[in-house]
């Protein structure tokens, strides 16, 4: 069995997130994002490479999204309504409270300011999320009998979620956009340990390593409250879902903790709409967030008020949220074309803009004048602060989630080409994993575990399930003196424990494999067992009698009386035990090691003892018996014996 | 007024004589569906009447044979039976019912309610208590033994601080044995402190998020509400109250000493002094909450799973996978609800083996029908029963003919309460659900608006503000309506929109500072406790009783005469209502042909009022209180998943003329997720290729051992067993070439003995080569 992935955008580059994968004969599409980068056929993944005939319910079992950035979701009317995609599709509750916001808000932007030709519209996108299947996190959905998927908290945005797959014994983890430290407002990424074949992860920040964002939030505090207080105005053009909250926790807080009075504005009705949102969606924050909602919901915030268009010119310091981030256009652009011209003020900038916009602009050089158009040129003299804190896992947080899931095989998407290859290089050397970083449109095949099901007895599974204990431990009675001190002081209990099943295979034509035990095997095949044992009668020295002081033995010539059985045997079982080790035990009759068994030979004439050369003075005879299993430890322990004199202590 | 007497004896389905006169003979409210009815408190014959079929449910039927058997025989029983035991069947939507089952093993208990409606046995504080410091006597009961034919008397109430009545029989299983408590509801978690805080106690307790939530508010409540005791009784008194001695027991009414001693007289020793606090939080430490439908792994052994029951928001049924069954432990469940995520019973489908635990039916049907085990009920489902057809059934499952009823049920409630605030009366609801509270809210709400009333709504409760901020935040677990909700930004639930317009005003407690400021009345008030004994309502209950034109609402299932004892006498308005608690009998065969399961595990209670045809394939087993029942398995084999690349190091032998090959299979095992694994180890890989077969059969020819051990430069001679009777039908091969040796062939044995170890395995070699061995 193989999983094949296709991807169809976000390789080796950040936009439009599309992967398709196909694990037994499944075939799920991780996100459908647009690139907010190309304004032609590439902001789209290439739907064609799915089917040729573009008959998508077919091809595709279901969609997974992950989260509500539009490099994720902005495709998905598209895919839906014009290219008439209406199978299944999931995501997180969150997710599909939001996405329409982000939606509309993007397509607003597109016809009304841009005046382009809408790809899709306002009902597209209504009747598009109608079909959405909301999911909670840790819910396992089963989206037909073989097919099932699991989301996973994943930081980054509100409701963002990676999500699990599983199709029989083929398993994987596409992450989405992850982040695994908290910030403000949300909780960090949180998964199981689950069997893997394959992960697909983002790798935006493939070879940054992040310290504390602690000190990056107080220096973004810091240059809002020194310009406040300067009596400055602060622009913060932002997306309204997302880092707008954040953001917002963080101000509302300082605000209340430093007795601030300045005034924060939203921009948009949006914003004002979207922290509604988050105050019914509460539980999907951080746990700190999450129990402000009895006493205070803290997407309530105390501080922050509408934005009325105549306050752009009031006097007096403020902090205004505005849309859309980057500046890219609408009213962050207006704002900022006023606020710009005074060194008073300052703008605030995502880490990360996109190549076109005025945000981009401002965060790669440090120009005076920006032309807007042929005719229009703004002069920036305000202060410019950039976002150092971003909602993405750094390289670290990458290496320890694929170290945490440890799955056969690693995808990376959602990043640069060349971190990218750095990243893969990490991942093979330091956790000996394969790696792949395809770009668009490619194909990786990977193989997927496969286990072979076979009914099993349950004698086989009770066998299993005991600990394979090995006990280890001398029995000594205290009739008789022979056991010196020394031996005591070694018998103490030993404990092994192999738990190594072995069982018995057995297939037949057209039916079930089924494993049995050893044991029950012959009564499956109906024969009878031939039981194949070793013996050998071997003797060993008692050497001159005279040494062996203290010892009352009755000696005819090479032969022990029955009373003196087990004195003989004891000490054997003395000298054994300290060469031996622990394995061995007295039964009083008898030695045994697993199937070795050693007892004293009384007999004048025993078959198993094989005269070949002249007999050696005094020797008592022990006879041996074990099964194949033992063989080589048997012969072990006959070379100890054969070269041991008993009399010596 | 000249109707009291009259009116309290109106049917079931009578309308209240309020004077709003539209009401009479308009559509809704007439029907016989609606099970809601108005009366007065004063022991009417109907009140008896109302009580009889309650306890007759739990105690006419000849079939139940009660047998209080120490668990602790049933152990012996081999592991391929599921064990199961009903602690308790329960009593009404507050008192789920309460069962331990033995899967793969392992204890699990199935909730751990409390019985509070038990709490009526006991006086509420009297009013005047804070005014009055002066304490009554707490055995002012002097009429001893008198014979109680006669109603009851308020004076007969226990003056006491109140115990609380747990699951008797749960105190017979050593609590250190449980492994798994699993809690299907907030009600059936009321009693969870009393063992969590065993000393001892280490089962894993898995409850929803919302029931958890939910369940620790009302827990957090419970010990306030009964503070207010203590702080009037004093310090609790050690040992037993005075009022367990046998000789007050005996003087007690024979209704409370039933309630006292249960119906087998063994039930004292399930009363306890209510937990504290601490314990309340001790409890919740331990809890592990989960989302619907998320699936945990106990031991590796157990998929644990909670699934959405529609009977409350949060409240779920439970599925447990393990190696030799799956099963689905089916709780009180609503198909439709218009508040909670619907009951999702296809998650239950494909299980071996259903736990229906659904009790709630008699209740209603014998309040519906006034009379024991009705039987058009069960000709309802025998006509059914003929129809095979599956979709027709879901049909019926999911038809909303039910929550339309419950609908108009509220309708019918609201304009009940809209008629006594406009005749100047105020109006008290102490209904403990939820749901219905949050329903009840939005309807008041529109109603007030639409008569343009002015009326304030009044909820006075220590966790009301934060229960209610919850159920805004908690879009996953309601309704497809409620979640629309989310999807188009408005709140859920529209008691925000209230509380922000001041129509809603919530209370912490009777004496809130600010609560006196903008008391108004007549108003309406919601509070609990619906036991009448505990909680705000008392205060509320005593200043509105003595009015004609106050109503109440209550809760049918509850007790009303002894609820309403302390109060007497009354003037206000009762009104009791029935509200859908599960699923209804005509729908119990229908779910089950859906479900398909092997084994259903039914109680003998509700054996007759569901009959089956013979198409059904599932078995059944009726099950008692406290009667253990061995439930036998399907599987006789377990599977075992072995990783392809062991597979691929086996040697595989093929048996001579059998299409059958073994081999040995050697591996690393594990059970995880329910599932028994065999990896490949660490050493395996090239000790398994070389290894000599251990396991021999078949018979040895002499003569080929011979010719074999010739090739090998191996010679021998045979001789016939001699003397040794050991070996008599031995033969015996003397090898004297290289070496001497002997080989000694039996039947089923063969002993090869050489002092010299090469040679020793050369004869193996070729011993092994004439056997069939692995
Ligand atoms: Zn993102
Ligand atoms: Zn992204």
């Amino acid at each position: 069995m193989a999983i094949e992935c296709l991807v169809l955008g976000a390789g080796q580059e950040v936009g439009k997130s599309c992967a398709v994968v196909t694990i037994n004969g499944k075939r799920i599409m991780f996100d459908c994002g647009m690139h907010m980068g190309y304004l032609d056929h590439r902001r789209f993944p290439d739907f064609s490479l799915i089917s040729k005939s573009a008959d998508f319910n077919t091809a595709i079992d279901c969609i997974v999204i992950t989260h509500f950035h539009l490099d994720h979701v902005g495709a998905l009317p598209y895919f839906t309504e014009v290219c008439g995609y209406s199978g299944p599709i999931y995501m997180t509750y969150p997710t599909k409270a939001l996405s329409p916001l982000m939606l509309e808000d993007y397509r607003k932007v597109m016809v009304d300011r841009r005046g382009e030709q809408e790809l899709f519209s306002n009902d597209d996108i209504m009747k598009c999320m109608k079909k959405v299947i909301a999911v909670d996190l840790k819910q396992t959905v089963q989206v037909d009998k073989d097919l099932q998927i699991r989301a996973y908290y994943a930081g980054h945005v509100l409701g963002a979620a990676m999500f699990y797959a599983k199709v029989g014994d083929a398993a994987m983890v596409y992450t989405g956009d992850y982040n695994m430290t908290p910030d403000r407002h949300l909780g960090a990424a949180q998964i199981d340990r689950l069997q893997l074949d394959l992960l697909i992860t983002e790798s935006t920040y493939a070879t940054t390593v992040r310290d504390s964002k602690y000190a990056r939030e107080r220096e973004f505090l810091k240059a809002v409250h020194k310009c406040v207080a300067d009596g400055g105005k602060v622009l913060i053009p932002t997306f309204a879902l997302g880092r707008a909250q954040e953001l917002c926790i963080l101000l509302d807080n300082y605000w209340e903790r430093m007795n601030l009075k300045v005034p924060i504005y939203f921009s948009a009705g949006l914003t004002i709409q979207a922290n509604m949102y988050y105050k019914m969606l509460i539980s999907w924050t951080n746990q700190r967030v999450k129990e402000t909602y009895a006493t205070h919901n803290a997407f309530d915030f105390k501080n922050v008020r509408s934005f009325d268009r105549s306050l752009i010119n009031a006097p007096g310091p403020c902090v205004l949220f505005a849309t859309p981030g980057m500046i890219s256009g609408g009213f962050s652009l207006e704002v900022f074309k006023l606020w710009a011209p005074s060194e008073m003020n300052l703008v605030t900038l995502p880490g990360y803009c996109l190549a076109g916009t005025i945000g981009h602009k401002l965060t790669t050089g440090k120009p005076t004048k920006i032309d807007l158009d042929k005719d229009i040129q703004i002069s920036v003299r305000c202060q410019i602060h950039q976002l150092s804190f971003s909602p993405h896992t750094d390289a670290k947080g990458i290496m320890d989630l694929v170290k945490f899931l440890s799955p056969k095989h690693v995808i990376l998407v959602h990043g640069e080409k060349p971190k990218m290859a750095s990243l893969k290089g990490k991942i093979e050397s330091d956790l000996g994993i394969q790696c792949y970083y395809p770009a668009n449109n490619d194909t990786v095949c990977i193989p997927s575990t496969c286990w072979l099901k076979a009914d099993t007895s349950k004698t086989f599974i009770r066998s299993s399930l005991n600990p394979n204990f090995k006990f280890v431990k001398t029995i000594s009675e205290d009739k008789s003196n022979l056991v010196s001190k020394e031996t005591e002081a070694t018998s103490v209990l030993q404990v092994h424990d192999e738990r190594v099943a072995e069982g018995i295979l057995i297939v037949e034509k057209s039916k079930k494999a089924k494993v049995v035990h050893q044991n029950e095997l012959l009564l499956m095949i109906g024969k009878d067992k031939h039981d194949v044992q070793f013996a050998y009668c071997c003797p060993v020295q008692i050497g001159n009698l005279e040494r062996t002081k203290g010892m009352d033995f009755a000696l005819s010539k090479n032969v022990v009386s029955t009373s003196d059985e087990c004195s003989w045997l004891h000490l054997l079982f003395a000298k054994l035990a300290t060469k031996l080790g622990g394995n061995i035990q007295d039964f009083g009759q008898h030695l045994q090691v697993d199937s070795i068994h050693i007892s004293v030979c009384l007999k004048d004439i025993c078959p198993y003892r094989t005269t070949d050369g002249p007999q050696k003075e005094p020797a008592v005879f022990f006879c041996c018996t074990w099964s194949v299993a033992d063989v080589n430890l048997a012969w072990e322990i006959i070379s100890i014996m054969e070269n041991l004199d008993l009399s010596i202590i | 007024m000249a109707g009291a007497g009259a009116y309290g004896r109106k049917s079931a389905h009578s309308q209240p004589n309020c004077s709003k006169s539209g009401l009479g003979p308009g559509p809704g409210p007439d029907q016989p569906i609606i099970t809601c009815r108005l009366l007065r408190s004063l022991f009417t014959p109907l009140i008896q009447t109302l009580r009889g079929p309650i306890l007759s449910s739990s105690s006419t039927s000849p079939l139940i044979q009660r047998r209080v058997e120490r668990p602790r025989s049933t152990r012996s029983l081999p592991s391929v039976y599921m064990k199961f035991t009903c602690l308790s069947k329960g009593g009404n939507f507050y008192f789920p019912p309460c069962h331990i089952i033995t899967v793969s093993g392992f204890r699990i208990l199935l909730d751990c309610p409390l019985d509070l409606s038990s709490l009526m046995i006991f006086s509420p504080i009297p009013t005047h208590a804070f005014s009055n410091p002066e304490l009554p006597s707490p055995d002012s009961v002097d009429q001893k033994r008198q014979k109680h034919e006669r109603p009851i008397d308020s004076s007969e109430l226990i003056r006491a601080q109140p115990w609380f009545k747990t699951v008797t029989s749960l105190h017979l299983w050593n609590v250190p044995f449980i492994d798994v408590v699993l809690i299907s509801s907030p009600m059936g978690m009321l009693g969870l402190p009393f063992l969590s805080r065993v000393n001892g106690f280490r089962a894993k307790i898995y409850v929803t998020e919302v029931t958890a939530r939910i369940g620790q508010l009302l827990m957090e409540d419970l010990v306030l509400m009964n503070k207010e005791f203590r702080q009037f009784y004093g310090c609790e008194e050690s040992g037993l109250p005075q009022w367990m001695n046998w000789e007050k027991l005996e003087s007690l009414p024979s209704l409370f000493r039933e309630i006292v001693l249960g119906e087998d007289g063994v039930e004292l020793g399930g009363w306890m002094p209510l937990y504290s606090a601490d314990d309340v939080k001790g409890c919740m430490q331990k809890v592990h909450t989960l989302k619907y439908a998320q699936e945990v792994c106990y031991n590796g052994t157990l998929i644990i799973k909670a699934v959405s029951s529609g009977l409350e928001i949060g409240t779920c049924n439970w599925t447990i996978n393990g190696p030799k069954r799956n099963i689905a432990c089916l709780s009180s469940s609503i198909f439709n609800s218009s508040h909670a995520m619907n009951f999702d019973y296809h998650a239950l489908r494909g299980n071996d083996l259903i736990i229906y635990s659904d009790l709630s039916s008699p209740v209603l049907e014998d309040v519906k029908d006034n009379s024991c085990y009705s039987a058009p009920t069960s000709q309802k489902s025998s006509t059914l029963s003929a129809d095979n057809d599956q979709e027709a059934s879901a049909e019926l499952l999911l038809s909303t003919s039910e929550s339309l009823e419950e609908m108009e049920k509220l309708n019918f409630i609201c304009s009940c309460i809209i008629d006594s605030v406009k005749a100047g009366g105020s109006v008290l609801i102490p209904i403990g659900r939820l749901g219905i509270i949050l329903q009840l809210l939005e309807l008041i709400s529109l109603s007030l608006e639409a008569s343009s009333l002015k009326v304030p709504i009044f909820i006075i409760s220590s966790v009301a503000e934060e229960l209610l901020a919850f159920t805004n935040i908690i879009p996953e677990w309601l309704c497809k309506q409620r979640q629309e909700k989310l999807f188009s930004g408005e709140p859920f639930f529209a008691h925000t929109q209230l509380i922000k317009e001041k129509k809603l005003h919530v209370f912490p407690a009777v004496h809130s500072p600010n609560l006196l400021k903008i008391w108004q009345e007549p108003c309406i008030a919601f509070s609990p406790h619906w036991s009448l004994r505990l909680g705000p309502v008392v205060h509320l209950l005593r200043r509105w009783s003595g009015d004609e034109n106050s109503l109440l609402i209550m809760e049918e299932g509850v007790d009303a005469d002894l609820a309403l004892l302390p109060f007497k006498p009354m003037a206000m308005k009762v009104l009791q209502c029935s509200f859908l608690s599960g699923i209804k009998l005509q729908k119990v065969q229908p779910l089950l042909k859906i479900l398909q399961p092997k084994f259903v595990l039914f109680p003998e209670d509700l054996r007759q009022l569901v009959s089956y045809s013979d198409t059904n394939s599932h078995a059944f087993f009726y099950y008692c209180e406290n009667e253990t029942l061995p439930v036998p398995s399907l599987k006789n084999s377990s599977e075992l998943e072995i990783a392809a690349d062991l597979v691929s190091l086996i040697h595989c032998r093929r048996l001579t003329a059998e299409s059958i090959g073994i081999g040995r299979l050697k591996g690393d095992f594990s059970v995880t997720h329910g599932k028994h694994q065999l990896h490949s180890g660490s050493e395996q890989a090239d000790s398994s290729q070389s290894r000599p077969p251990l396991l021999h059969w078949g018979s040895l020819d002499l003569e080929r051992l011979l010719a074999v051990l010739e090739k090998m430069g191996i010679r021998g001679s045979v001789e016939q067993g001699n003397s040794d009777t050991d070996s008599e039908n031995a033969r015996v091969v003397h090898v004297y070439e290289p070496n001497k040796a002997l080989i000694e062939v039996r039947e089923n044995s063969t002993i090869i003995s050489a002092s010299n170890e090469s040679l020793s395995s050369l004869i193996f070699e070729a011993v092994d080569g004439i056997l069939s061995g692995l």
